[in-house]
């Protein structure tokens, strides 16, 4: 087993009052999973706004930092088989049908040093 | 019942203060419950503070449900890293994905209910005497402040405290919220039906506090008792039993004092009955009768419907009531029990054959502090024509009384050997 984080992007905000009535959705597919014993940690929703500190020069910029359908808007981490099984399990994302996406990354194990 | 707002915003505090408390525990936990009392003060004081200059709302419960679930989510974001919380529910506490549906969830009806039994499950724990039971169930499910609960049982306010802390350690040491499963239903419904049924007699029969105290005691057990029935889980015979016990009985309240004086049921104005308690008291009568043991509990209910089904005191089915008393003498023998008996055999065949049965009382000694005692001989005596010994019997009953509503009562009686 290992472990990966799903990152949502775009679809709905998920603060939005639309998004919000679709709120029951996404608390079913989470309930769904930990009972099916595939959640490690049930992450948080994000807000779309709120600053960017970059570089050696530490410029602040406001946020939304990408093109509405790229943000962010929420994680969580899953446990899994593999890769493959992670990626069967995001399908279940409710965002996915509001044109939304998800990013499945497996946690990285680093290796000590031989 | 009271209809001006003060008195109807003191009712939905009391009974929602209780689903307030179950509801947080569950969130916090019984470890938790200072917490889970200060988040429903919380919502209490906020409420009582608006509705002083906005007026009482429509719907003052769910005003007071939707404060509390906002308190909870405050309380849950700020204590959430800090605290162990309900185990169970902890993960999703945790999130900001699922928190308030959680808490959204966990107050809504059907769950407020099964909350409810959790709770009077959990006060009815093994480790704790009973008046430490009935004193936490009134507290945590019936709203009733330490002020209240020391008036209603006689003791100071600092013993009443030191009661209930020590029951909440209990709790708080006993775990998470005891599911009401079947087996644990099996296990714990005879300390529930126990506790409800001394709190109960506490309110009608007791000797301690003032008579508005006591019909709210009733009022509370009848309430708890109709929780029980309610639900698929504990709707036992027995809890039909308990629950047709309490409303045919607490249906003659209304009757028991007039003028701020009790009335013995014989002299009771028997039209100012409560009819819609004999209504429930009878549906639960018929839902105790499905099962196929007759428990003591069963016996008391029907002794309780010859009483208050008869049209008069003198209609009264006697011979039968005193039946059923032989049968409850050894379905649960305790003196108290023999002496209503015997007086409902006086009542069947005449005084003598009370006199009689009162002499042959198993446990008799134990009866001689019992101020009715001694007026359920007085009684017989002045039925007999012995007026010096009725009054004999009645001086001794007034020397025994425990609060000045009996000692009116019993003067009254002595006043009539005259």
């Amino acid at each position: 087993m290992a472990d990966f984080v799903f990152m949502f992007r775009g679809g709905d905000p998920i603060s939005s009052a639309e998004a919000r009535a679709n709120w029951p959705k996404w608390t079913a597919w989470f309930k769904r999973l930990a009972d099916e014993g595939h959640v490690k940690s049930l992450g948080n929703p994000l807000e779309p706004a709120g600053k960017l500190v970059r570089g050696k020069g530490k410029a602040v910029t406001d946020g939304p930092f990408a093109e509405a359908k790229d943000v962010v808007n929420g994680f969580i981490t899953v446990t899994a088989r593999n890769l493959e099984e992670a990626a069967e399990i995001a399908k279940g994302c409710p965002s996915l049908e509001r044109d939304g996406a998800v990013e499945v990354r497996p946690v990285m194990q680093p290796v000590l040093p031989m | 019942m009271a209809t001006d707002p003060e008195a109807i915003v003191e009712r939905v505090v009391r009974r929602e203060s209780g689903r307030m408390t179950s509801a947080l525990t569950r969130l916090f936990g019984l470890h938790n419950l200072p917490l889970v009392e200060d988040v429903v003060n919380d919502a209490l004081c906020r409420a009582l503070e608006v509705w002083k200059y906005r007026g009482v709302p429509e719907n003052p419960s769910a005003w007071l449900m939707a404060a509390a679930k906002n308190r909870a989510v405050d309380a849950l974001r700020r204590e959430r890293t800090a605290r162990r919380l309900e185990p169970e529910l902890e993960a999703q506490l945790s999130s900001e994905w699922t928190l308030v549906p959680t808490v959204e969830e966990v107050f809504g009806d059907e769950a407020l209910r099964d909350e409810q039994l959790r709770m009077m499950f959990a006060c009815c724990h093994a480790r704790l005497p009973e008046e430490a039971q009935v004193a936490l169930m009134l507290h945590l499910l019936g709203g009733f402040g330490v002020r209240e609960l020391a008036a209603a049982f006689l003791v100071s306010e600092a013993a009443m405290e030191k009661r209930l802390q020590r029951g909440k350690a209990v709790l708080a040491a006993s775990g998470r919220l005891p599911e009401v499963t079947a087996e644990r239903v099996a296990e714990g419904i005879g300390a529930v039906h126990g506790a409800l049924y001394l709190l109960f007699n506490e309110g009608y029969h007791g000797s301690h506090a003032e008579e508005t105290v006591r019909a709210e005691l009733c009022a509370e057990a009848i309430h708890l008792a109709t929780l029980l029935a309610e639900s698929p889980s504990t709707a036992s015979p027995g809890t039909h039993a308990l629950l047709a016990l309490m409303c045919l009985t607490a249906a003659r309240l209304p009757g028991r004092v007039a003028g701020g004086e009790l009335v013995s049921l014989a002299a009771q104005d028997r039209s100012t009955w409560d009819r819609e308690l004999v209504r429930r008291g009878v549906a639960a009568l018929e839902a105790s009768a499905s099962g196929d043991r007759l428990t003591a509990l069963h016996v008391e209910a029907a002794i309780a419907w010859e009483h208050t089904s008869a049209p008069s005191h003198e209609a009264t089915d006697f011979a039968r009531i005193a039946e059923l008393y032989d049968v409850l003498v050894r379905l649960r023998p305790s003196p108290v029990v023999a002496l209503s008996r015997a007086i409902a055999i006086g009542e069947a065949e005449g005084p003598e054959r009370a006199l009689e049965e009162m002499a042959r009382i198993e446990g008799l000694e134990r009866l001689g502090e019992y101020p009715f005692y001694a007026a359920a001989l007085a009684e017989q005596h002045l039925r007999a024509g012995r007026r010096a010994e009725a009054r004999e019997g009645f001086r001794r009953a007034l020397s025994l009384a425990r609060n000045p509503a009996e000692a009116r009562f019993l003067e009254g009686r002595l006043a009539a050997c005259a």
